[in-house]
Order: structure tokens, then C-alpha cells, then sequence
């Protein structure tokens, strides 16, 4: 009964900032649903008549230099960006959750063996383990989500590793095995949802992270391949017009992932709030 | 000779718990770990319907006896026997499924540390009856939850209300409740008032009493306030560095206490009629690190030690009716000189 409908509202209502925020990823989330549907033109319609046109009544983000319309693509590909880094997250997080309340929990062999792999992961430069992995895998969606919760997992495994170290030993565990609870039950009732709250601020962080991992890994070539529309993509081909003027080209697609990460961003705090009962009043 | 007598509701028998103090060294596998003796060579037996107080300061494993016999920690040895059966060897995550986990209850020190920020009043009592009491949710469940709020003095509607919701005697009476949820025969308190107001812990004192009187059950009642003890319990256990230095009537331990520590204890309670004493213990108490097993542990600190009690431990020894106590002093220690 956390997630109750009034105290929604009080958290949305109570914050200026996160009543933004949402309002912002609805708008995403909305984006990513019915992007198809509003786009002006056809996302992959080149025209070579049409090719570089800067913003107009027309085509509101200008054309780029296949004569594509800017704003359709930017449109299409929310979904395909977005659905990336939730995709990751969620891979990330469940199987860091799983892994840090084990590891914490049960401690010993469990934890040494946890510990080396998270450290061998973090050893390797992060975006270049992302482009190994791409690499060795193959240029496909799916191997971005798997590159992209790789490099994520040792965050969420430390970070619930260390709130289960801290919440074991709180009387209400004591407690829970008072109550018939076997170890099991116990992490998954008593330990994982009280190091949810935390866990909600980097779930967000990490989401406006993961969006420019994936258009990171497409903007040096590693990820979606043209001419599927995406973020990453299209500021990457966008880039070398920059200098002859044709600034339009990547200032678009670049402008929507710099506004989506913010709302990631600015996000953590509210669902942090909405996750925790101690905020209520 | 067969006893005809019903096997005392708990009985310790020689139970030691030995925490190793640190990882033993990959160089040097063979040296043997130094261990922290917690609980050492502690016996005593508790009938139905009693009530003992445990007393003893800071460390003195007090905490670690109650997790040993609520079997939430696994001893090092000895025999933990309830109604007769032994306890002490099953596994603790495996006493959580034991039928007999819902006989031996605990509540504890701190009233909101006990309670799960995310459960409400109701699902923190709840617990233990969905858990181990076979109740499902259900009108059943609801009523139960309301009558032992009630028992325990919890205005119904609190009890959808979350534990920072709640003040520090309400939260106590959460954690009663969910205690004596299902019937337990004996309720382990471990300093059940310390952490609240004094105004609370006498309103929470007279509940603890009223309880056990109606529902009969036996308190084990840890405290290191000797005045709430002697309210409220039959029996008084003393214990020292791990072990039991002292045992008997709540009466006798009062008026005449034979062991040099509970003498101590008792002229360290506060008296607005006398000027304070002065401390009769000095220093601090010896290390529970590979204690010596020849000293006494109260050696040192004791200002009646002779020669005597560095050669060999004391043991306990009868000292009245049901009353014994630990010490090689005890006859030639006057207590009425203390009084």
C-alpha cells in the first residue's frame, strides 16, 4: 500500500521541481507511445530536392542532408531511445539488487565472490568495456541494453550492498525472524523494499546516464546503425555539418537528450518520496 | 530417581557463547583464535508462570544470553531445553519454521528500531499471526489485531498508522502485541523500558504486570534498572563478565545480597533519603578475551579479593533457600554492614 494515489499527489504536488519533472517524462513516455503517430513525415522519406533545408513552416527542425524530415526522426526515436535505457536499467538493477542483498546479507564466500567480479568490472574504463562488449557481441539493440547493464551493475550492487549491511542489523529483522520469516523472506520483504527510497535516486540518475551511453556507443558507430532514427545517431552525422552552418542538424536531436536526461535528472528525488513512507505526513 | 514433576518451562544448561575476535591469519592457520567469552557456563531453570529478572551493567552478556535463548544465535554449547526439549542444536534460521518459535517471544530495547519503517501498526502485529499463526487476511485476522490492541492499550485507530507516526509508548505497545500475538509461554524483555520517558515506563511496567497476570505468561526481564526488576520479578539473576554470579529470591537479593558486585549494585541505587555512597567498585571490568579460567573475574575491581580468589574461580554455592552466589567471601562478607 506504499504507492498509494493521495500520496502521489501530495509528493507531485508538494515540489515544484519534481511536479516538472513528471510532467516531462509523461511527455517522454507519451513521445515514445505515439511518436509514430505525430510525426509530420515519414522518418526514412529522403529527398534529395529537400536536402539541408534549414528550420521552417515546413519542417519546423529543418531537414538533414538526405532531405529526411529533422523533427520526425527526432519524434520516432524516443521510443527506440528510451525503451534502450529502461531496458538497461531495469536488466542493471535487478540483477544488482539481487547480487548486493545476497552479498550483504549472507556476507562470507557469497560476498568475496560478488566483490571480485564487481571490481573486475570496474577496473576497465566503463565506456570502454561498453565498446568491447559491443564489439565482441555484435551491432544490435539488444547488445547495447546488455553493454549498457553490465557497466551499470556495479553501482546497484554496491550501493543495496552497503543499505543491507546497514538495515541487517536493524532490531526489525531481529524481529522478522521472531516472526517466522526464513532468510529468504527476509530479504525480499524486510531488506530489499527499505533500500528501495535509496535505490530510487540512482535508478534516475543512471536512466539520463544510460540514454547517453546508448547514444554514445551509436555516435562512434558501436550501437543502432543508420538509418534507423536515434539521438545518438543523428547528432553524429549532424556533427560535421556544424562547420559549414548547417547547425540545425545536430542541435535537434542533441537538444532532446540533453532535456531528457535533465528530466531523469530531476526526477530521483520525487520518486525517492513516493517510495518512501517516512515521507509521509 | 524418576521425577514425577513436570520439566521446568526453560532450563540453560551450561551454555557458553565464544565470539572469535578476529580473522585467523592465512600465515599462521594453527594458532588459535582469541575468543570473546559472551556467555560462559550459564545454568538456571525458569517455571511456568515466573517471573526472573536479569540484571547485570553494559556487556556483561546479558544481550547475547537473550539471542541465545529466543535462538536467534546459535550457541557454542551447551543445552537450551523448553518443556523439556532441547532447543539449544537446532540451527537459528531453522527455528524460525520450529513450532515452537511462536512459545518464545522477545520484545525488544528499542521500540521503533523494532518496527519496519514500511509497516504499518497493523502489519507489524500482523506478522508473526500470518507467519506462524496460520491466519490469512481476513475479518479473522482484523479482530485478532483489535483485540490485542486492546489488551495492550493501542486506540484501534492507530494501528494504520506507520512506526515515525507513532510516540515511543505507542510503538512499545506495538512491539507487546506483536509479542503476545500468539500466546507465547514465555516473553523474553530485554530493557523493554529503557528507551522511553519515565513517565511511559511506568504506564508500560504496569501493562507488562497486568499482562502476565491475565495471561499467565513467564517473563524473563532483562533490565539494568534493579527497582523495575524488583517490582516485577520473583527471582533475580546477576550476572557478571558472562557469567551468573549471583541467584535467587527478588527478597533475598535485596536485603541480603552475598556477592561483592551485588552488594555494589544495590548501594548504587539511588536513595532521596541518603547521601550517595560512594562507588564501591573501582576500575573497569577485566577483559572478556580468553578470560583466565583460575581469577575471578571480579578480581581486581573487588574490594574484598584476597589471595584466594586469583588461585581458583569461585563457583555458586548455597547460600540461603534458592539462593546461591559465586564468591569464596560470601560467609565472612557481612551485608548488613552495607544497609
Amino acid at each position: 500500500m506504499t504507492l498509494s494515489l493521495r500520496h502521489t499527489r501530495y509528493v507531485i504536488g508538494e515540489n515544484a521541481i519534481t511536479f516538472g519533472a513528471f510532467l516531462l517524462f509523461l511527455g517522454f513516455v507519451l513521445l515514445a507511445i505515439f511518436g509514430d503517430a505525430i510525426a509530420p513525415y515519414d522518418p526514412l522519406a529522403s529527398n534529395a530536392s529537400l536536402a539541408l533545408n534549414p528550420p521552417s513552416a515546413q519542417h519546423w527542425f529543418g531537414t538533414d542532408a538526405l532531405g529526411r524530415d529533422i523533427l520526425s526522426r527526432v519524434l520516432v526515436a524516443t521510443r527506440l531511445d528510451l525503451g534502450i535505457a529502461i531496458a538497461a536499467v531495469a536488466a542493471s538493477f535487478v540483477a544488482g539488487s539481487a547480487l548486493g542483498v545476497l552479498a550483504g546479507y549472507w556476507g562470507g564466500w557469497v560476498d568475496a565472490i560478488a566483490g571480485r567480479v564487481i571490481d573486475t568490472i570496474m577496473a576497465f574504463p566503463l565506456f570502454v568495456l561498453a565498446m568491447g562488449i559491443m564489439a565482441a557481441l555484435g551491432n544490435s539493440v539488444e547488445n547495447i541494453i546488455y553493454a549498457t547493464a553490465i557497466i551499470n551493475l556495479p553501482l546497484y550492487a554496491r550501493v543495496i550492498r552497503s543499505e543491507v549491511l546497514v538495515i541487517k542489523t536493524a532490531g526489525y529483522i531481529e524481529a522478522a525472524k521472531l516472526s517466522g520469516n526464513t532468510d529468504v523472506q527476509i530479504m525480499l520483504r524486510y531488506l530489499f523494499p527499505n533500500a528501495l527510497p535509496v535505490m530510487m535516486v540512482h535508478i534516475s540518475l543512471n536512466m539520463g546516464w544510460a540514454i547517453l551511453n546508448a547514444a554514445g556507443l551509436s555516435f562512434i558507430g558501436l550501437g543502432v546503425q543508420p538509418p534507423t532514427p536515434e539521438w545518438g545517431i543523428m547528432v553524429a552525422e549532424g556533427a560535421t555539418y556544424i562547420i559549414s552552418g548547417e547547425w540545425w542538424l545536430a542541435m535537434f536531436p542533441g537538444l532532446m537528450l540533453m532535456i531528457a536526461v535533465l528530466c531523469f535528472n530531476l526526477l530521483g528525488d520525487g520518486l525517492r518520496d513516493l517510495v518512501d513512507p517516512r515521507k509521509r505526513t | 530417581m524418576i521425577s514425577l514433576d513436570p520439566p521446568p518451562l526453560l532450563s540453560v544448561d551450561h551454555l557458553r557463547k565464544y565470539f572469535p575476535t578476529a580473522r585467523r591469519s592465512f600465515l599462521n592457520r594453527d594458532a588459535a583464535p582469541r575468543l570473546l567469552h559472551a556467555v560462559d557456563d550459564v545454568s538456571f531453570t525458569l517455571e511456568a508462570g515466573e517471573s526472573v529478572g536479569l540484571v547485570g551493567e553494559s556487556g556483561c552478556g546479558k544481550s547475547t544470553l537473550v539471542r541465545l535463548l529466543t535462538r536467534l544465535l546459535d550457541p557454542t554449547s551447551g543445552e537450551i531445553r523448553f518443556e523439556g526439549r532441547e532447543i539449544g542444536a537446532i540451527a537459528a534460521p531453522k527455528f524460525a519454521r520450529h513450532p515452537l518459535r511462536s512459545q518464545l517471544q522477545l520484545v525488544f530495547q528499542d521500540p521503533h528500531d523494532s518496527l519496519n519503517p514500511r509497516h504499518t501498526a497493523f502489519d507489524s502485529i500482523a506478522a508473526p499471526l500470518k507467519q506462524l499463526g496460520g491466519f490469512q487476511a481476513s475479518p479473522l485476522l482484523t479482530a485478532r489485531i483489535e483485540e490485542l490492541a486492546e489488551l495492550v492499550g493501542l486506540p484501534a485507530a492507530l494501528l494504520s498508522r506507520f512506526p515515525h507516526q507513532l510516540s515511543g509508548g505507542q510503538k512499545a505497545r506495538v512491539g507487546i502485541a506483536r509479542a503476545i500475538a500468539l500466546h507465547p509461554k514465555l516473553l523474553i524483555l530485554d530493557e523493554p523500558t529503557s528507551a522511553l520517558d519515565v513517565s511511559v515506563q511506568a504506564v508500560i511496567l504496569h501493562l507488562l504486570q497486568d499482562l502476565q497476570a491475565r495471561l499467565g505468561m513467564s517473563y524473563l526481564f532483562v533490565s539494568h534498572d534493579l527497582n523495575v526488576v524488583r517490582l516485577l520479578c520473583d527471582r533475580i539473576i546477576v550476572m557478571y563478565l558472562g557469567q551468573i554470579i549471583e541467584m535467587g529470591p527478588t527478597d533475598a537479593i535485596f536485603d541480603n545480597p552475598r556477592h561483592p558486585y551485588t552488594q555494589a549494585l544495590i548501594a548504587a541505587i539511588p536513595d532521596p533519603g541518603t547521601p550517595p555512597q560512594p562507588l564501591q567498585l573501582q576500575g573497569e571490568p577485566r577483559s572478556p578475551i580468553d578470560p583466565d579460567p583460575q581469577v575471578c573475574r571480579l578480581y581486581g575491581r573487588c574490594p574484598h579479593g584476597v589471595e584466594a580468589c586469583t588461585t581458583t574461580t569461585p563457583h555458586l554455592e548455597p547460600m540461603g533457600p534458592d539462593h546461591v552466589a559465586a564468591c569464596h567471601r560470601a560467609d565472612v562478607l557481612n551485608p548488613a554492614q552495607l544497609r
